[in-house]
């Protein structure tokens, strides 16, 4: 059983009870709500005759169903209308902050709480998303829960939980130059599989983590949960402090040297005890693309589509699905695979320096004919600090279609949708059959550089041979 | 798909039920329930909507379509089964259609604890045996009797038990699978933590 690592000491710190059947009761410090899985859980809490017990610790915003070509209200979609409607009027009615469209906050979720400084270490974080593992980046535990637990949370501002083990990933030397954090954390499922995870937090750590900035280390944490583990999380530093300072809801003055005092005794100890420790080299990672329906099977870019027998035979069954449905021949190379839609946004990857990123790779360049880009910028401060730096302009300039924030086609719950077959080079996180809104929809998951290099190419390309 | 919906409720200790098999491993929730099904403001039409898009690219041989199938409530899946998304929405539309079990080889971590929550046990069994009840399954259906006190499952010719954690086990005997009355409890201990962290004030 692990001890004294980061995970433990908050653990221990929000534990307000053993319950009777063996889980522990922990106190939840930031409890984030969008309009999906909330109204349920405010519908039972009517059912129950219950109150929201903290209102100060839970803060909304809106981001799942929000169209990204036309915000003005009411949306055309009358049930994304209704969705937001109803979380306009829980929040009123419960006295909970509203990040609404055109506040200037707004955005997906996970994008927004960090910008806004309310993700600070040491905290607890739930939210009924499962990417909620991003806001470990920051040496927070933070994880998704179900409906039920959000209103939970809501009443009692706990949740009944087993205590997770422990893995640290520990991850030497450093990415080589065109290789992303997302061609890390590809790499780590695809290394360990994307069910290794189940029970355990991950802790990552090692030299190649520490040289990641803090939105780089979100990419990684975010995708914690695409390999099993519900919760991933990254000790604090001088790159966490100095990431919060001086954001709105970030500790001011006195607070702020008291915070400070305490976040930095945030860490795991140097001889704590883990259940499990991976260890991983980063300089070996090349840009990856999945090529199949789970995010654990990918290959780098001068790499072919795995043999059947080549696979461990736990991975052989998934793997033959996955050639059927993604119209893909063992051995085939991933390089020069064709695309019809290039997406770049999301909670993994829909931050200013993915932006920056990719239009560096598209500065003067222009999308290959015939293919539909767009970028999604993943929150309001995101899209303002883009148009500050002209990123707007290049992406425009390029053929990319420039849109509203919002969650958009990583799940495809507004109108951004792949039609048919279509193969999407995306930024998100899951290529799940279908999950990009059309049931024989393909998705490559690649980083953010990697999609706009596919975008002018028209086909997965090496995005290396356009950077220097 | 049963008509009237029931929900769990209280002391769970036995499961009886028509068993349906469901082939294939790392079966995700966009999958069991596609993310345009999420547009809704309470869960009450998702059972006919669970598997809507696997349903429609089989053309009616989908497990969940099989005439034989539509009375069953105890539902056999084989590894990591719920992976991706946290949506309750998937457990929620497979209670809905009338599963009231599940028995696999494995569970994705945050599916299983939202099946908890609304109150559908999962047990955990061997590849080798869930394979072996899927595969007697198609020859012949099975009705199984689960006993959670003492983790067994029989049936007219089967007999074997099935693996869950205590504390799970403990909480659908219990009732406290629906935490909120027991959370509740514990409100002036919760209070007491909300005064004591260090950070409540400046955050």
């Amino acid at each position: 059983m692990s001890q004294d690592t980061l995970f433990d000491k908050v653990w221990d710190l929000h534990k307000v009870s053993s319950l009777p059947g063996g889980s522990d009761q922990i106190f939840i410090g930031l409890h984030l709500i969008h309009e999906v899985t909330s109204p349920q859980a405010f519908g039972g809490l009517k059912d129950k005759n219950l109150k929201v017990k903290f209102p100060s610790r839970t803060v909304a915003t809106v981001d799942h169903i929000v169209p990204t070509d036309n915000q003005s209200r009411p949306f055309k979609d009358n049930l994304a209308e209704q969705m937001i409607g109803t979380l306009e009027k829980n929040c009123l009615q419960h006295k909970i902050r509203f990040f609404n469209i055109g506040s200037g906050n707004q955005g997906i979720v996970h994008v927004v709480a960090p910008e806004l400084g309310l993700t600070q270490p040491g905290m607890t974080i739930a939210c009924g998303d499962s990417h909620t593992s991003t806001h470990g980046a920051f040496g927070s535990i933070a994880f998704g829960i179900g409906t039920s637990q959000v209103r939970d949370v809501l009443a009692t501002q706990t949740i009944a939980m087993n205590k997770l083990k422990v893995r640290q990933i520990w991850c030497e030397n450093k990415l080589s130059h065109g290789v992303f954090a997302k061609d890390l954390v590809l790499n780590i499922i695809n290394e360990l599989g994307v069910k290794a995870g189940v029970g355990f937090a991950y802790e990552f750590a090692g030299p190649a983590i520490n040289a990641l900035s803090m939105e780089e280390r979100m990419t990684i944490c975010n995708m914690s949960i695409e390999g099993g583990a519900r919760c991933g999380y990254v000790n604090p530093d001088e790159k966490t402090f100095s990431y919060i300072k001086n954001k709105l809801c970030a500790p001011k003055n006195e607070n702020w040297d008291e915070a400070l005092l305490w976040w930095n005794s945030l860490k795991s100890d140097a001889n704590s005890i883990y259940d499990d420790v991976i260890k991983f080299d980063a300089s070996k990672v090349e840009p990856t693309v999945t090529w199949g329906i789970t995010p654990g099977q990918s290959v780098g870019i001068n790499q072919q589509i795995p043999l059947l027998e080549e696979l461990s035979p736990n991975d052989q069954f998934i793997a033959e699905e996955a050639y059927e449905y993604m119209g893909f021949k063992p051995g085939q190379s991933i390089k020069n695979t064709p695309v019809d839609v290039c997406f770049i946004g999301s909670c993994t990857n829909g931050r200013i320096s993915d932006l920056r990123v990719a239009a560096n790779v598209l500065k003067d360049k222009k999308v290959s004919k015939n293919i539909k880009a767009f970028v999604v910028p993943g929150s309001e401060k995101v899209a303002i600090a883009a148009k500050k730096e002209g990123l707007d302009k290049i992406f425009k300039d390029s053929g990319f279609q420039w849109r509203e924030p919002g969650c958009s086609m990583c799940l495809a719950m507004n109108s951004d949708k792949l039609i048919g077959n279509q193969v999407s080079a995306s930024s998100s996180n899951r290529n799940f059959k279908g999950r990009q809104g059309s049931p024989s929809g393909r998705t490559l998951l690649m980083s953010p550089a990697m999609v706009a290099a596919a975008a002018i190419n028209g086909k997965v390309s090496d995005v290396r041979e356009f950077i220097n | 798909m049963k008509s009237e919906f029931n929900p769990p409720i209280g002391k769970i200790s036995q499961i009886n039920g028509k068993c349906i098999s469901l082939i294939g491993n790392d079966i995700d929730t966009d999958r069991i329930i596609p993310a345009r099904f999420l547009k809704c403001i309470d869960f009450d039409s998702l059972g006919k909507s669970v598997f809507e898009d696997d349903r429609k690219t089989l053309k009616g041989s989908h497990p969940f379509d099989l005439k034989e199938n539509q009375d069953s409530s105890i539902l056999i899946v084989n590894s990591n089964f719920g992976c991706g998304s946290s949506r309750e929405h998937a457990p929620q539309a497979l209670l809905r259609w009338g599963i009231r079990a599940i028995i696999g080889e494995s569970f994705a971590e945050i599916f299983y604890s939202n099946c908890i929550a609304i109150g559908i046990p999962c047990f955990t069994l061997t590849k080798k045996s869930i394979q072996n009840i899927q595969e007697y399954n198609i020859s012949k259906n099975l009705f199984l009797e689960i006993d959670l006190k003492n983790s067994s499952a029989i049936s007219e010719d089967l007999n074997f038990n099935l693996d869950i954690k205590e504390s799970t086990k403990k909480m659908f005997l219990s009732g406290e699978w629906d935490a909120t009355a027991t959370l509740l409890e514990n409100s002036s201990l919760v209070d007491r933590k909300f005064k004591e962290l260090p950070y409540i004030k400046f955050s």
